[in-house]
């Protein structure tokens, strides 16, 4: 791996540099170190002080510059290496001091540092740098830095450098190359599928059963006994570490592993227990406990040639791999996102015993870092160290320890299938320090260490973390790219997200806004159905549907099979059986009257069948709630009545006024008959929102009219046509029909004249009749153009619904052609990304993604729609 | 909007329509007024000796009102930007600028032609038929009657259709009275706005110089004086004294106001916020609030703590005590509404803050329902009158957050107890204490959530009583410490 760092005579040597490390030059002023960094690395790797010290003091001799010049060099190269790239320091370097907090900046990054010493005689450095004219650089500059440089030669190594190239004369440094090598623990390039096996603890037995049932074929020597296993077809194990101690066969597992592992078969990450063995058979004092005496007295039994062969085994053993492309990492501890692929003693601390608090619980164990609960990485970790009674997913970790030697079970991970597979512990094999649980073929009885609760039975709710959803956020979506949220947004939705949504577990959806249409040609219309028509036909859409808008409130229903269904799928622990919300995420009832609808809601979903047809144990439905005065009482009032209450009063006594002075044969004609106009509109108005009240008592008079199937389990249904989805209504509707309404719809071809020609009187006739008017969508649900997304839905209200939008006398000439002048651009752009969040978030929850990657998308949507903070004080 | 004024029986049989001379409008004519707020028309839909009427109509644009609104983006123009608004219709500040622009000579007390008419106490009738009241009849009587209006008010219903709404918040209004004619044109520049409790554009310093002169000759003796310049000067308290002291001598000030504006304004806003802090304030000088903060203080210097963390701070008070204690080295304030952070840079002054104390502080977003790494590893937290603001089901993600997660040493929670609320005269419909308030406890179910939390979450509990115990009913509000124990239960 390193190269000695005795002077070779060879002229082409090949320096290995680790593809992610910090490489320090070393080197007097004019040895060739920035024209060496510039030949090997690109430009933008390489930090030079003397560029440094220009960027701070506007020049790059000035020496007294030099502590700010160095601040700023590794600020950069710390941002750098955080970001897991590369860096080269082109700086002298030739007093143990500088090079100190270099090395100091590579642990804290958990990258490897590398020394390359660039040691070319002073004369050549003195000539040089005479030739560059403007240095100052005496004759006793270049000799102290020389005695430094042949002072640091012998330290280095012991300075922390892991890696020491020292090139010697000019020849020797300008022949030089750098080869770039991948470090141990990055298998990116190995794919394909592979089986994660949980602690052995030397199960022998139990691991051959596994491997069995996982499709390998063991191979025995002459005793019968496994010495390795042909893998599957493309497949490969890793095993998570722990193999050894407690169990009653370790050199077993050891002899079938270190097999596996030599023929490719597998991999294997050390666990803390053989880390502690290899101390032990390397004669180290260790403590002979938690179960190495059994490992011990084992392989004393095994010839010296064995145990000769396990000491290697385990001595190289790499702490933790990167495989798959990245998309899975496996350490026996697990492994916070930021040591992924990072080398460091650090690291290796970490993937062997994890991350404690430094505390210790009742039965004197350390007490860990909750780390998976904060786990936001992309890649899967699966790990093991703290045996589970069953493995469950957290944020996109799974830990496959089921505690077969205390008698649960020995665990797979199939990745990237995601499927578990375990085979039951044979015995019980060791009392734990702590309860645990065996498995039911063992009886299901607790094994006691203690007599507390053991680990907990119910998973702790996830926790959301403010960096989820704070700040300036970008969501990726499947339908519509990176869609950025602002932070003056994110800090707006927090506040409503926070105080008054449901629980983050229900809350998978919120509804996009929708779009309305283009303003109308028509003179008299604001909106009018031919622009939607036209519109979708612009995008190639021919078949619509329009679906009447009913005059209620958006509401979300999420309803679970039953209450064990909403417990496993959502962790409800009272008995929920879901939730019902608004388009910001608010409950629209108390909790007895949601849970009462609810009841009736899977009352209809199961006499439906739609559990069984569309195999899931929950449901998310699209709905409107009626009536609007059930959710918006105090708007209606406050707002509506009041304007219409103020303009009642108003408008007509104006008029009486108006009259009396137009009888006096004043000229008010004008004045009057604009005040009659405005009589009429405000009567207009009252009308036109008295028709959304109407008298509800607990949920007596409450209706909902669902319209769409959102998600299920494992599936959403955004590709089902819509008039797939209204049929799915309507079958609820049939079983329900004193709490559900269905929604009035027309199938349009946005070609046929004939046919777009009878909608729009259809519009007309409900409009005109008191309707809100509609919704028209493409049939077939989304749909993609070469363009992007397509609307998923254009709202063409009708005309006098439409003054509860714009004002009650918004269809006054000199009103409408300014309101005409409306831009929906914005409105638009907002319709389509909110879509495609919510999508985003739908196929996320169906998926069962972690709780913050579904509450990501919810949250965004609730931004685009808040009014922007700003968060900065 | 429309106001109608009618004289007759004017003195020394004076013919009515000399009114047209004191208004400075002809009866015979109609004329139009293009005014910022709208268009204002003057016309008379009655003439004669006996009796005369003047009506003075503003039609209100309300597509510009609504745009023009929206694009100022001022938050307190936030409901002028709608679409649906009252503004055209009703009489408001709108209507006052209009009446003062159209009125102004007449306002003015000047008339040439008619000088002893404008001078003298005229029998008047005005009539507006949409006037908003917030107070009600009542406040509009004990601010008109004192000036010698007989107040005829109709409560306009909010919807004759469905009269289980009641009445809105409009009065159909008929003033009678033998009144200068420029006082009354006065009184309903000043007092309208007053009414509606609402202005159309940002209250300035200069807001006052038009009070004091249109009040002149009245509004110094009134009876609801502070109430009036109060709700004139929209509540911002520097402009109110400087109002005030300015009627009491009578004359003009002689340097502007020096407050910041804008601190005052939220202090304000604050102070009346609806909570009742204390049963009686007159004879409790120390409101509960402040008896909490001292509560809460004794804890934090009992726990010893130096590092603490302030979570759900609103516009700082606590803080501020905190700050002004050196043994708390380290204060974070955090609240989830970025509108209250605001208002505690400006109460605290954060911009002026001398560098040693700003040092201490650190002031940003959080949620108490999510974890933030922020604020580990900190003595203590304190969360007073919080956690009744949170939804029961939600209340146990707050718990892990806090306990679990950030895990201080001590955390003192302080939150009303329910029983104490019989005391109160005024309560929300749900009988709690604030509209947002999700649930307040009786002591025994406070003492019992405090036991679980510290059970669950390795904590100590002790759990008392702030401000005056009740035999009966307890202290208004209860506070819990929570000390953690030397080790902890964190899942792994």
């Amino acid at each position: 791996m390193s190269v000695p760092t005795a002077t070779t005579p060879s002229p082409a040597r090949e320096l290995a540099v680790p593809a992610l490390s910090l490489v320090v030059l070393v080197g007097t002023t004019g040895a060739g170190k920035s024209t060496f960094a510039r030949r090997h690395f690109a430009a933008t790797e390489v930090l030079s002080s003397d560029t440094c010290r220009g960027l701070v003091a506007d020049d790059e001799d000035d020496q007294s510059a030099t502590a700010d010049a160095f601040a700023v060099l590794e600020f950069i190269a710390g941002r750098r290496l955080a970001g897991g790239r590369l860096t080269v320091v082109d700086a002298t370097n030739v007093q143990a001091s500088s090079r100190r907090s270099l090395v100091q900046l590579a642990r804290e990054h958990d990258v490897l540092p590398v020394a390359v010493v660039l040691d070319v005689p002073e004369a050549v450095c003195a000539q040089r740098n005479l030739a560059r004219g403007n240095r100052q650089f005496g004759p006793h500059v270049l000799r102290r830095q020389r005695a430094d440089l042949r002072r640091s030669l012998k330290g280095l190594r012991r300075e922390g450098f892991r890696t020491v190239h020292v090139l010697s004369g000019v020849e020797e440094v300008d022949a030089a190359t750098v080869v770039r090598t991948r470090l141990h623990n990055d298998l990116r390039h190995l794919s394909g599928g592979f089986d994660v096996v949980g602690d052995v603890h030397g199960c022998r037995e139990e691991l051959e059963s596994l491997l069995t049932r996982l499709g390998y074929g063991l191979r025995r020597d002459d005793g019968g006994r496994p010495v390795d296993a042909v893998a599957p077809e493309g497949r490969r194990a890793v095993f998570v570490g722990d193999l050894v101690d407690r169990g009653p066969d370790t050199p077993g597992v050891l002899r079938l592993v270190r097999g596996m592992v030599a023929s490719g078969a597998a991999l294997c990450v050390p666990g803390n227990h053989e880390a502690k063995l290899l101390r032990a058979l390397r004669g180290r004092d260790v403590q002979v406990t938690h179960g190495l005496a059994e490992s011990l007295a084992q392989l004393a039994a095994e010839p010296p040639q064995f145990r000769a062969e396990v000491e290697e085994f385990l001595d190289g053993l790499v702490s933790h791999y990167v495989l798959d492309g990245g998309r899975l990492v496996v350490a026996h501890a697990g492994l916070p996102e930021r040591f992924h692929g990072r080398a460091s003693a650090r690291v290796r601390d970490v993937c062997l015993y994890g991350q404690t608090t430094g505390e210790s619980d009742e039965f004197g164990l350390p007490v860990r870092h909750a780390w998976a609960q904060e786990y936001r990485g992309r890649a899967t970790v699966v790990y093991g160290h703290t045996p589970v009674p069953v493995p469950e997913w957290v944020n996109g970790t799974l830990c496959v320890d089921t505690g077969c030697v205390f008698g649960g079970n020995l665990t797979a991970l199939r990745h990237p299938e995601r499927e578990v597979v375990s085979v039951p512990a044979l015995r019980v094999h060791h009392a734990p320090a702590r309860t645990f649980p065996a498995n039911e073929a063992l009886g299901g009885t607790r094994v006691d260490g203690g007599t507390a609760a053991g680990p907990a039975a119910v998973r702790d709710p996830d926790v959301l973390d403010v960096d989820d959803v704070l700040g300036r956020r970008v969501v990726e979506t499947a339908d519509h790219g990176r869609i950025t949220v602002r932070e003056e947004n994110a800090a707006a939705a927090l506040e409503v997200v926070s105080r008054f949504a449901v629980d983050p577990r229900w809350l998978l959806h919120l509804p996009p806004t929708t779009a309305p249409v283009a303003t109308s040609a028509h003179p008299d219309f604001l909106e009018h159905p031919d622009e939607a028509f036209t519109a979708f036909r612009a995008e190639g859409v021919s078949g619509v549907l329009c679906e009447e808008k009913h005059m209620g409130s958006r509401a979300l229903v999420l309803v679970c099979a039953d209450e064990e269904a909403a417990r496993a799928r959502f962790g409800a622990t009272g008995g929920e059986l879901g939730a019902v919300w608004t388009r910001t995420g608010r409950s629209f009832f108390d909790a007895e009257r949601t849970q009462t609808l609810l009841a009736e809601l899977r009352g209809a979903v199961e006499a439906a069948g739609l559990f069984g047809e569309l195999s899931t144990r929950w449901l998310l439905l699209d709905a409107e709630l009626l009536p609007w005065s059930a959710k918006a009482m105090p708007l209606l009032r406050e707002q509506y009545a009041s304007v219409g209450a103020a303009a009642g009063a108003s408008a007509p006594f104006a008029v009486d006024v108006l009259e009396r002075a137009a009888a006096r044969g004043a000229d008010v004609d004008d004045l009057l008959q604009r005040s009659r106009s405005r009589a009429a509109n405000s009567a207009a108005f009252t009308a036109a929102y008295r028709r959304y009240v109407w008298p509800t008592q607990g949920l007596d008079g409450v209706h909902l009219a669902p319209f769409a199937v959102l998600a299920g389990d494992g599936r959403t249904f955004a590709d089902q046509p819509h008039a797939w989805h209204l049929d799915v209504a309507d079958r609820l509707v049939r079983v329900a029909p004193e709490r559900l309404r269905t929604t009035r719809r027309l199938l349009v071809d946005t070609t046929d004249p004939d046919s777009t020609q009878a909608a729009t009187r259809w519009w007309l006739e409900a409009t005109g009749a008191g309707g809100e008017g509609m919704v028209v969508k493409p049939a077939a649900g989304r749909v993609r153009t070469p363009r992007g997304l397509v609307q998923p839905a254009l709202k063409v209200r009708g005309r006098e619904y439409l003054r509860l939008v714009y004002g009650p006398d918004y269809l006054e000439p000199g009103n409408l052609v300014r309101l005409r002048e409306r831009t929906l651009g914005r409105k638009r752009s907002l319709a389509l990304r909110e879509y495609a969040l919510g999508l985003e978030g739908l196929a996320r929850a169906a998926r069962s993604e972690p709780l913050w990657r579904v509450h990501e998308c919810v949250v965004a949507v609730l931004a685009l729609e808040s009014e922007p903070v700003d968060p900065r004080l | 909007m429309i106001l109608t004024l009618t004289a007759s029986g004017l003195p020394d049989g004076a013919p009515a329509d000399d009114l047209g001379f004191l208004l400075h409008k002809h009866p015979a004519r109609v004329q139009r007024f293009d005014l910022p707020v709208g268009a204002a028309h003057v016309f008379y839909p009655e003439v004669s000796p006996e009796r005369c009427t003047a009506a003075l109509l503003l039609e209100v644009d309300p597509v510009a009102l609504a745009r023009g609104r929206a694009r100022t983006g001022a938050p307190e123009a936030a409901s002028l930007g709608q679409h649906v608004n009252d503004r055209p219709y009703a009489v408001s500040s709108l209507f006052a600028v209009a009446l003062s622009r159209v009125f102004g000579s007449a306002m003015a007390g000047r008339c040439a032609s008619r000088p002893e008419l404008a001078a003298a106490a005229l029998p008047l009738q005005l009539r507006l038929p949409a006037v908003p009241c917030r107070g009600g009849a009542d406040l509009l009587r004990r601010l008109l009657e004192p000036l010698g209006w007989d107040v005829g008010a109709r409560e306009v219903p909010l919807d004759d259709t469905l009269p289980a709404w009641g009445a809105s918040r409009y009065l159909d209004v008929t003033l009678t009275g033998t009144v200068r004619l420029s006082d009354a044109l006065r009184h309903l520049y000043v007092l309208l706005p007053v009414l509606d409790d609402t202005k159309h554009y940002w209250v300035s310093p200069d807001e006052v110089d038009k009070l004091v002169r249109s009040g002149q000759g009245w509004l110094a003796t009134h009876p609801e004086k502070d109430l009036v310049v109060r709700r004139y000067l929209a509540h911002l308290r520097s402009l109110t004294d400087d109002a005030l002291s300015r009627l009491a001598d009578d004359g003009p000030a002689d340097d502007g106001p020096t407050d910041d504006r804008s601190a005052v304004v939220l202090a304000d806003e604050l102070s009346q916020d609806g909570q009742p802090d204390g049963a009686a304030p007159s004879d409790a000088p120390v409101t509960l609030a402040e008896q909490r903060r001292v509560a809460v203080l004794a804890e934090l210097r009992a726990a010893g703590a130096s590092r603490v963390a302030d979570l759900g701070c609103g516009e700082g008070r606590l803080v501020a005590a905190l700050l002004a204690e050196e043994r708390f080295t380290e204060v974070v304030a955090t609240d989830v509404s970025v509108r209250a952070l605001q208002a505690l840079a400006r109460v605290l002054r954060l911009d002026g803050m001398p560098e040693h104390r700003r040092r201490r502080l650190q002031v940003f977003q959080s949620s108490l329902t999510y974890r933030d790494r922020r604020l580990r590893g900190l003595d203590a937290a304190v969360l007073v009158e919080v956690v009744e603001h949170v939804d029961r089901p939600r209340l146990q993600a707050l718990e892990r957050v806090v306990f679990a997660e950030h895990a201080p040493a001590t955390v003192v929670v302080t939150t009303p107890n329910v029983e104490h609320n019989v005391r109160y005269a005024t309560l929300t419909a749900d009988g709690l204490r604030h509209p947002d308030h999700r649930f307040e406890f009786t002591r025994a179910e406070f003492l019992a959530w405090a036991q679980e939390v510290g059970g669950t979450h390795g904590y100590a509990v002790r759990v008392g009583g702030v401000g005056p115990d009740d035999p009966e009913v307890g202290p208004p509000s209860q506070l819990a410490v929570f000390t953690r124990t030397a080790t902890t239960e964190v899942p792994a």
